[in-house]
């Protein structure tokens, strides 16, 4: 935790043509640990995510301070840019199949991003993007590298994103839902791969999830937006804990084995939610 | 009207030849009318293959597919719309990136001859908790769950009887997934709609389902019913696994 990887102060992002900011003055610090942010469907966590890695063509976006590790993003061209993405800073996105060129099998797509950013010849590639897929317990991964993106299951379109991401061998990692589509076993494996990472490597992690056994188990520490803004940042074991409505809203509504048939609770949102910061 | 489904050694293989996949090599389940069945499994092992098949997206598979004790087969296009419709796993593909959220909503209105449409678009867009300014949206200006919304929109508002959801709360945080489940259960009682649900979420079959598959390589290892959940009754080895992972992934609280 000891050394900052990325320091964001009051971020803000308004799309093209929309009305009002998506994000509305976000700010957070990032260790090497595994930060997790949950939040309401809608309310800026993959927009977040795509600010950092400049993927948001047409939008407006301004923050007092956006640094990772020794770099001012905002000040960078796009060239630079180009050296920072995918190679030291990765975004593992929520739609893995749209990600993907439809029209190219995935082996060959994973092996590309191992050849983008290091020196080697394409069969070398071809070996490493192989072994990964491997590593991220894709059976049968020979027939799997041959398929094309609408072949292959929606699980094992998260596993090759998360593939990608692990052979380009990044410093910051934003994980969009990485492994909703995962059973639990597996789900459990991949997680594994990721805490290694930070244990072992120094990294920072990003989780956007909305499954709270994950970060509650996982992260070290949760983020909690709604409506753009951070409302509340808690250390993941006290999730529980939480004080905001939101976030005590969101604990109720999950549904526990064992639990009853009972309706969910559903959350009755409330207007002053929008103007509150933590 | 609720109705039953029935699959019996249902297979697919895809390719041919040296590379060609047996992707499920005969699965066999039966469906109540009304009944909530979940689908759940190893990824990869073949449960949006099942449904893109009762739902003749693809109909290269062999074996027998009953809805209502007709063959899907032989159910014309149109009858077959009313009849079921799919929620997809990937929201993105699902959706026409070119067309607004009201031209999706609106299109299957059109040719199913439906009146009162503004009326039904703005009480399913309200039903799956998005605003009605929503209507004059396009996918790409929508948040992950908020496509997914606009899917489930899509299916329900044909009120067809039966459902195929393919994790459809996946991608949703759990206070919308509340709302969804809640919707699903209503319609159920209500109109006795029959569903078949891809989960990997336990705690959500123990919720909706009556029974649920467990999937393994494109086979069906067991079909329990959900009090086996919480005590983890099942009997074989990869079944067993799945539980209790999911109990103890629950579990640390
Ligand atoms: N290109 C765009 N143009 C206009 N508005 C957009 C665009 N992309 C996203 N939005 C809006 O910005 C808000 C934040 O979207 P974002 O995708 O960051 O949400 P999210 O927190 O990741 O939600 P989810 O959990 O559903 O994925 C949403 O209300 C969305 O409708
Ligand atoms: N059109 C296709 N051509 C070749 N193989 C296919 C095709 N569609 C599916 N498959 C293969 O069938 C298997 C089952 O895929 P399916 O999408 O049904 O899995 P799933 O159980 O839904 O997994 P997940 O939980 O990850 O979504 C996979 O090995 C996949 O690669
Ligand atoms: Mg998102
Ligand atoms: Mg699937």
């Amino acid at each position: 935790m000891e050394k900052t990887i990325l320091e964001v102060e009051n971020l803000r992002i308004r799309y093209g043509g929309a009305p009002t900011d998506a994000v509305r003055g976000v700010s957070f610090t990032l260790g090497r640990e595994r930060l997790g942010i949950v939040g309401e469907s809608g309310s800026g966590k993959s927009t977040v995510g795509r600010a950092l890695l400049r993927l948001l063509p047409g939008a407006t976006i301004t923050a007092d301070r956006l640094r990772f590790a020794e770099l001012d993003l905002p000040s960078l061209s796009e060239k630079e840019m180009l050296k920072v993405r995918g190679r030291r800073m990765s975004m593992i996105l929520q739609d893995p199949k749209f990600s993907l060129n439809p029209i190219r099998r995935v082996g060959d797509q994973v092996a590309e991003t191992y050849l983008r950013h290091f020196r080697c010849s394409k069969a070398e590639a071809r070996d490493k993007a192989l072994a990964m897929l491997e590593a991220v317990k894709i059976r049968d991964s020979k027939r799997v590298y041959d398929q094309y993106p609408h072949e292959i299951s929606g699980g094992m379109g998260q596993r090759v994103m998360i593939a990608m991401m692990l052979l380009a061998d990044p410093d910051l990692v934003i994980a969009d839902e990485p492994t909703s589509a995962l059973d639990v076993t597996v789900r459990l494996q991949v997680l594994n791969i990721l805490d290694g990472l930070v244990r072992d490597r120094g990294i920072g992690l990003i989780m956007i999830s909305h499954d709270l056994n994950l970060v509650r188990n996982f992260c070290d520490r949760v983020l909690i937006m709604y409506a753009g803004r951070i409302v509340e940042t808690l250390a993941a074991a006290d999730l529980d804990k939480a004080k905001h409505p939101y976030t005590r809203g969101l604990l109720a509504a999950q549904p526990r084995i064992g639990g009853g048939r009972a309706p969910l609770a559903v959350l009755d949102r409330r207007p002053e939610w929008l103007e509150e910061i933590a | 009207m609720s109705v039953s489904v029935e699959c019996r050694d249902l297979a697919i293989t895809f390719g041919t030849g040296p590379t060609a996949a047996k992707v499920l090599p005969g699965v066999t389940f039966s469906v109540q009318p009304g009944e909530c069945f979940g689908l759940v499994g190893e990824s990869g092992s073949g449960k949006s293959t099942v449904l893109r098949c009762v739902s003749m997206l693809t109909d290269i598979w062999t074996g027998d597919i009953l809805i209502g004790g007709k063959p899907v087969r032989d159910m014309p296009l149109i009858k077959r719309c009313r009849m079921l419709q799919m929620v997809f796993q990937d929201p993105y593909g699902s959706l026409h990136p070119r067309q607004s959220v009201r031209t999706v909503l609106n299109e299957p209105l059109v040719i199913h001859k439906l009146g009162d449409r503004e009326e039904r678009m703005r009480k399913a867009i309200t039903d799956v908790g998005l605003p009605i300014s929503f209507l004059d949206r396009f996918p790409h200006q929508l948040s992950g769950g908020q496509r997914q919304r606009v899917a489930i929109a899509r299916a329900l508002i044909l009120e067809p009887s039966l459902l195929l959801l393919d994790e459809p709360t996946s991608a949703l945080d759990v206070s919308v997934q509340a709302e969804i489940l809640n919707l699903l259960q209503r319609l159920r009682e209500e109109r006795g709609f029959t569903y078949i649900m891809v989960t990997h979420d336990l705690a959500v079959v123990d919720h909706m389902c009556d029974r649920f598959a467990v999937m393994l390589h494109g086979e069906i290892t067991e079909v329990l019913p959900r009090e086996a959940i919480p005590g983890n009754r099942a009997t074989h080895p990869y079944a067993r696994e799945l539980i209790g992972a999911s109990l103890e992934y629950e579990g640390a609280h």
